[in-house]
C-alpha cells in the first residue's frame, strides 16, 4: 500500500486543562519499517504510542491503520482493530499469577469468547503457535513457570510473545528496556528487531536510550513538548539535533558513556 | 512551620509553640470527659452487687466445674447444624458478593450511571446490621430454624466479603489490565484475565476468615432461635444447668480452634 501501514494526521491530545501533551503530530509507516521516537521525559512519547490502540483517547486528529480509520471506531470494532496492533510494555505488564503459556494465550482473547477464555480452551492452533514462538524466544523450558517466577529480561520475552500472538500488522513499543539492566537492554532491543525483521512487521518504539535507538533503528522521530522537531535516519542524530530534542547539553559525556556501555559485559 | 530562625541560625521543631498549646489543650478536654463519666456511671451503680462480684463469679464457675460430659451425645447435631450455618451462609454470601463487588470497584464498574453507588448502599446496609439482628428479623418472617441462620449469616457477610474485596480490585495494578485491553479483549474477559488473578489470593483470604467468624456467629444465633448450638446453651442455661453450658463452651472453643486452624492453611495456601 503506498499510503503506508499507519497513517497518523494531525494529531493532538490534551489531558483535562493541562497544556497539549500531542500538538499536531503527523507521520506515516511503511511496512516493514521499524523506528524509534525518542525525546525527553513527558514529551508525549507513551501518549502517542497510546493514541494508536486508543487506550489514550486523541483529542483530535485522524489515524489509519491500512484501510481502517482506527479513530472513527467504537466498542467492538475497536476491539477487532486492537487484535491487529501488538503491544510490549516498560514493566513487561504481564499477568504476575498465570502461567507463561497463559500470559502467551491471552494475546488470542480477541479471537474466542468468554467461556474458552475462562476454561482455558484455546484452539489448538493458538497453543501451537505459542509453542512456536516460544522456542523462538528461548523460553521453551519456562511454559509452566508462572511469570512472576521470572527474570526481567524473560518477562520481558513473554511480553513480545504474547504480543506476536496476535499476528499483529503494528508493533507498538513502550521502552521496552528501561527497566532492563545494559546487556539485557541489548538483547531485547536485538530480538524485538530481529522478530520484526523477519515478519516484515512495523513497529514504533519509545525509547530512552539514544545509543540504542541509534543502534537498532534506520528511522528516528524526535518528539519535544508533544511537537514532533526531528524525524529522518538515525545517522543524522548529530549533537545539534539532539540538543534540538532534548535541550542544551554537551553530548559528548553521552558518546562517552555509549562507549563505555559497549565493552561493559556485565549484568544477568 | 515548624522551620524557625533563632539567633540567626535555622531551626527546626515538630510543632509550632501554638500547635504544642493545642495539643495540651486536647489531652486536658480528654482527661476532664473522662473523671465526668466516671462519676455518672458510679452514681448509677449499686456498689454492694460489685462488692460481691467476686463471690458470685466464683459460685457460677464452681457450678461449671465438672462439665456434663454425657451431653455431648446431644450436642453434636446442633454443632453439626451451626456449622453448616456458617458454611452455607458464607457461600451464599460468596455467590451474591463477588459481582457486587466488581460493580462497586472504581476501576471495574460498569460505565452505567448510579449503578455503583446502588452497590455500595447494599454492602453498607448489609454491614451495618449484625447477624443476630439479621436472625431477629428472619425468625418472624421465616419461623425459627437453621434456614433464617443461613439467610442471617449471609445478609450480613455481603457486605464484609463485598467491601474488602472491591478494595482489593481497586488496588490491583493497572499495567495488566492495559495490556488485556490492548489485545482486544472483551471488558469481560479483562476481568478474568488481568484482575481476577490478581485478586484470587485476597479473595481466598476474606471467604475463609469470614467463614471463620460465621462459625463464631452462628454459635448464638440460636439464642434467637436461628437453629444450631446456641439453642442448646439458651435451654440450659434457662434451667440453671451450668454443667452443660460450660460443655457447650468446651465444644464452641473446640470447633473455633479448628477452624482457624483451617483458615490459616487456606490462607497459606493461596499465594
Amino acid at each position: 500500500m503506498s499510503l503506508g501501514v499507519l497513517r497518523i494526521e494531525a494529531l493532538s491530545k490534551r489531558y483535562g486543562r493541562d497544556a497539549l501533551a500531542l500538538d499536531d503530530v503527523s507521520l506515516s509507516l511503511d511496512g516493514g519499517e521499524v523506528i524509534a521516537l525518542i525525546g525527553p521525559s513527558g514529551a508525549g512519547k507513551s501518549t502517542l504510542i497510546r493514541c494508536i490502540n486508543r487506550l489514550v483517547e486523541p483529542s483530535s486528529g485522524r489515524i489509519w491503520l491500512g484501510d481502517t480509520e482506527l479513530t472513527a471506531l467504537d466498542g467492538r470494532g475497536l476491539r477487532q482493530v486492537r487484535r491487529r496492533i501488538g503491544m510490549i510494555f516498560q514493566e513487561f505488564a504481564l499477568v504476575e499469577r498465570l502461567t507463561v503459556m497463559e500470559n502467551l494465550l491471552s494475546g488470542r482473547l480477541g479471537y474466542v469468547g468468554f467461556w474458552r477464555a475462562a476454561l482455558r480452551r484455546f484452539p489448538q492452533a493458538d497453543i501451537e503457535r505459542a509453542f512456536d514462538l516460544l522456542e523462538q524466544v528461548e523460553l521453551g523450558a519456562m511454559v509452566d513457570r508462572r511469570a512472576d517466577a521470572l527474570s526481567g529480561g524473560q518477562r520481558q520475552r513473554v511480553g513480545i510473545a504474547r504480543a506476536l500472538m496476535q499476528t499483529p500488522d503494528l508493533l507498538l513499543v513502550d521502552e521496552p528496556t528501561a527497566s532492563l539492566d545494559p546487556r539485557t537492554s541489548r538483547q531485547i532491543m536485538r530480538l524485538i528487531t530481529r522478530l520484526c525483521g523477519e515478519r516484515n512487521l512495523p513497529a514504533i518504539i519509545n525509547i530512552h536510550d539514544v545509543p540504542l535507538a541509534r543502534r537498532y533503528c534506520r528511522r528516528v522521530i524526535g518528539l519535544r513538548q508533544g511537537r514532533i522537531v526531528y524525524d529522518g535516519p538515525a545517522d543524522d542524530l548529530d549533537d545539534r539535533v539532539l540538543t534540538n530534542i532534548y535541550g542544551e547539553e554537551d553530548w559528548d559525556t553521552q558518546a562517552a558513556t555509549e562507549t563505555e556501555t559497549e565493552t561493559d559485559e556485565g549484568g544477568v | 512551620m515548624p522551620v524557625v530562625t533563632r539567633q540567626g541560625q535555622p531551626a527546626w521543631r515538630l510543632r509550632t509553640p501554638r500547635t504544642v498549646l493545642l495539643a495540651w489543650l486536647v489531652w486536658f478536654l480528654i482527661v476532664a470527659v473522662l473523671v465526668w463519666s466516671w462519676q455518672f456511671v458510679s452514681e448509677r451503680t449499686i456498689w454492694a452487687f460489685v462488692a460481691d462480684a467476686p463471690r458470685q463469679g466464683g459460685d457460677l464457675m464452681a457450678r461449671m466445674v465438672p462439665p456434663d460430659w454425657a451431653y455431648t451425645a446431644m450436642l453434636w447435631q446442633p454443632l453439626w447444624d451451626t456449622i453448616n450455618i456458617a458454611t452455607l451462609g458464607t457461600l451464599l454470601a460468596i455467590v451474591i458478593a463477588t459481582p457486587l463487588a466488581f460493580v462497586a470497584a472504581r476501576n471495574t464498574t460498569p460505565a452505567l450511571p448510579g449503578l455503583r453507588a446502588l452497590a455500595l448502599l447494599i454492602i453498607v446496609a448489609s454491614r451495618s446490621i449484625n447477624a443476630l439482628i439479621w436472625a431477629l428479623l428472619l425468625v418472624m418472617i421465616l419461623g425459627p430454624g437453621v434456614l433464617s441462620g443461613i439467610i442471617a449469616i449471609a445478609l450480613r457477610s455481603i457486605g464484609f466479603i463485598g467491601k474488602l474485596l472491591y478494595e482489593a480490585i481497586e488496588e490491583s495494578d493497572a499495567k495488566p489490565v492495559e495490556a488485556i485491553i490492548a489485545t482486544g479483549a472483551s471488558p469481560a474477559q479483562m476481568r478474568l484475565y488481568a484482575i481476577v488473578p490478581q485478586v484470587m489470593p485476597a479473595f481466598a483470604g476474606i471467604s475463609v476468615y469470614r467463614w471463620d467468624i460465621n462459625i463464631r456467629e452462628a454459635t448464638i444465633l440460636g439464642l434467637v432461635g436461628a437453629g444450631g448450638i446456641g439453642l442448646e446453651l439458651m435451654a440450659s442455661v434457662n434451667v440453671l444447668a451450668w454443667g452443660r453450658v460450660s460443655m457447650i463452651f468446651l465444644l464452641i472453643l473446640a470447633t473455633v480452634l479448628a477452624s482457624e486452624w483451617l483458615s490459616a492453611r487456606v490462607r497459606a495456601a493461596v499465594t
